[in-house]
């Protein structure tokens, strides 16, 4: 095991950390501000990455497709929440829970009547193809961009919630809503505008990942599941601990994926060793945040600590 | 005259195709996965199906379609639900393997057939073969040995070897080191349905492999060959046709170009059924069909065959209806052997651009009369 294998899973574990984040961001933003669980987020991944690859196609320009993808998951989240989610807010976790997974239903069976069973084509811009020479080992220019985007968008979006009037208003909704609602601000629009910038978010995420994944109806769920890991490890609420959650969850998870095989190949023949270490990989984030759940029940940075 | 002696026979043969069709039809139910991931599949696996009732005409069979959406259990409530409510004689179409390992025995415990059109998990090969279950397709070992076995014929000594964690992926990499010369580089098992590769693609980087062999079915094998595509590490991929399939290609785009991989069946294969078969596959559903289509299509003849030739109430004379292997498949050879496998051959192929299109082209003979190694722990005869 060299220190250029070592560097570079790192190097994957940050961007898939980043990825996740994008994923995580708009979760824990809609769940601070409204109060709501949106299963649905992850359909929103789902359809940014089908617009992304549709655009795409149509105009032959990735950026084109990247744009469309955005748009359109925050389009989809705007018309979801003035539609149905608007309802939710007074009513229980559970009723959320309900209609948001009715609503992965209907958008996943949607998107395959409007887009086909088969995943669609999506390819890297060419200027992001390719590898780039780290010193220690090459690396594919695209996953670097990943983690350039996951970064860029973690600075818009603390700039947004820090230093504007409109994160003023957001962090003041999480406060208290019916104080800001008293105090003039137009609670509903603002809460159009928070789900539809976490769809935004979600689109942004899987029209980036769509084009080094295979871009398939249901492709949101897996993804949905880590979101939940990483904003419960974090604290619910809290984007900086969904940065910092989802840095544990991609390093974690791709860090067990690659070293637990090898412990349990020293001691196990090499075919059992794979297998097992394979089975265990995969729960381990999943432990992690059972451990967090007992020392930090609020996560790592609660929101209303 | 000769018009009027015509019409009165057809008139005789419709007369005598509508008293058979008083005989109630046989009911199949296909259970197979049609929304998530795997629609795709699950999609050529009924077309392939259909179409071969629609082009055998009449009323024979009464099909019956169902999602498992690759839950194992939703897929063992349905066939409960078949057998029971729907008084199914037949079970098909399951794909996932651990799907298969769920339903299969409880098909056959409730006396009711199951010919499997895709997955053939090793267990229900050997010890655990039944004489109520036959499988269409192959054992899942089949294409990897044969893929194994040209990796090593073809000066590759040292292959990294990569598949998802559940039944299938055992069989797939114990079936590639079955017949491979050369040593393994490194072997991984990833989660069934992952969809990133990162920390794999970096150790096959770091293992100093000369080539890799993979078995991702569906959306696993695009996500991993655009990936691979990005990553530089450029050996040569060697795969089978669940990876890079008809049903993938056109997602995987020129990532795909140029893989090895084996099949029992090709778009091109040359005998005059599968051409019938493509041609009207194409007209029917606007695309080219995928090696799970032929599959398919394949299982829904036998079973016709087996119809026309038996009573299903009669299980032993329909059993023998089936194991007869009455019917001309689309991949040319096929007969069954002692544990109602294929004994059948198997082609290396080669995805190619060809009109616009991206296909495979069949390269060769890889193994004739192919029959799984399992077969020799199944007590039926």
């Amino acid at each position: 095991m060299t220190l250029a294998l070592i560097f570079e899973q790192m190097l994957n574990g940050v961007q898939f950390g980043l990825m996740l984040f994008l994923m995580s961001a708009g979760l824990t933003l809609v769940f601070g501000v409204m109060g709501l669980i949106n299963l649905a987020h992850g359909s929103l991944y789902m359809l940014g990455a089908f617009f992304c690859a549709a655009g795409a196609a149509a105009t032959g320009n990735f950026w084109l497709g990247l744009v469309a993808g955005t748009a359109a998951a925050a389009a989809a989240g705007a018309l979801i929440e003035v539609s149905v989610i608007r309802r939710l807010y007074t009513r229980d976790h559970l009723d959320q829970v309900l209609a948001t997974f009715a609503l992965i239903l209907i958008l996943s069976e949607g998107t395959k009547m409007v887009f086909g069973p088969f995943p669609l084509y999506l390819n890297v811009p060419p200027i992001l193809s390719g590898t780039v020479d780290l010193g220690l080992t090459p690396y594919s220019v695209y996953r670097l961009a990943l983690i350039g985007f996951g970064l860029a968008v973690a600075l818009g979006l603390w700039l947004l919630i820090g230093k504007t009037r409109l994160g003023i208003r957001i962090r003041a909704g999480e406060n208290d809503r019916e104080m800001i609602a008293a105090l003039g601000v137009n609670i509903r629009a603002l809460y159009t505008l928070v789900f539809a910038l976490g769809a935004a978010l979600a689109g942004l995420a899987g029209a980036l990942v769509g084009a080094v994944q295979s871009v398939q109806v249901g492709m949101g769920e897996p993804v949905l599941i880590l979101a939940f890991v990483v904003i419960v490890i974090g604290g619910i609420g809290s984007i900086k601990g969904a940065m910092v959650g989802a840095l544990i969850v991609g390093v974690i998870d791709t860090m067990g994926r690659f070293l637990l095989p090898r412990i349990f190949a020293s001691f196990m023949e090499a075919s059992d060793a794979s297998g097992l270490g394979a089975a265990l990989a995969s729960m381990l984030i999943y432990v992690v945040m059972a451990l967090v759940l007992i020392l930090r029940p609020k996560g790592l940075f609660p929101a209303h600590a | 005259m000769r018009l009027r002696t015509t019409l009165a026979a057809s008139a005789a043969a419709l007369t005598l195709g509508t008293g058979a069709a008083w005989a109630d039809p046989v009911t199949v139910g296909l259970i197979t996965t049609l929304s998530g991931g795997g629609a795709g599949i699950g999609t050529d696996i009924r077309d392939g199906f259909q179409l071969a009732l629609t082009m055998a005409g009449g009323d024979a069979i009464h099909l019956v379609v169902e999602d498992d959406g690759q839950r194992p259990e939703q897929a063992v409530q349905i066939a409960d639900r078949m057998i029971q409510s729907e008084r199914a004689d037949i079970l098909t179409g399951i794909i996932f393997s651990n799907l298969a390992m769920a339903v299969v025995p409880s098909v056959v415990a409730q006396d009711v057939f199951y010919v499997s059109p895709n997955a053939g998990p090793s267990p229900l090969a050997g010890a655990g073969c039944n004489p109520l279950y036959f499988n269409a397709a192959w054992q899942n070992d089949m294409l990897h040995e044969a893929s194994g076995a040209y990796a090593g014929a073809n000066g590759m000594v040292n292959t990294f070897i990569l598949a998802p964690n559940y039944p299938a992926g055992t069989d797939a990499l114990t079936g590639f080191k079955r017949r491979y010369t050369g040593t393994v580089a490194g072997e991984i098992y990833t989660q069934l349905g992952q969809t990133d590769y990162a920390a794999e693609i970096a150790q096959i980087r770091a293992s100093g492999a000369d080539s890799v062999f993979i078995f991702l079915p569906g959306g696993m094998g695009i996500s991993f060959m655009r990936q691979y595509a990005q990553s530089g590490v450029g050996i040569p991929v060697i795969s089978t046709a669940f990876t890079v399939g008809q049903d993938n290609l056109p997602a995987m785009g020129d990532a795909a170009l140029s893989v090895i991989n084996s099949g029992q069946w090709a778009p091109d294969t040359d005998n005059d059924a599968n051409r019938a078969f493509v041609t009207a596959f194409r007209a029917a559903y606007g695309r080219t069909p995928s090696i799970y289509a032929s599959q398919s299509y394949d299982t829904a003849n036998l079973i016709l065959s087996a119809v026309a030739a038996a009573d299903v109430e009669d299980r032993d004379a329909f059993r023998a209806a089936l194991r007869a292997a009455d019917f001309t498949s689309v991949r040319g050879d096929f007969a069954f052997g002692n544990n109602q496998h294929p004994i059948q051959d198997v082609y290396m192929r080669q995805v190619v651009m060809a009109d616009g299109e991206i296909t495979n082209r069949t390269l060769g003979l890889a193994i004739e009369d192919y029959q799984d190694v399992y077969a020799a722990q199944c007590a039926m005869e």
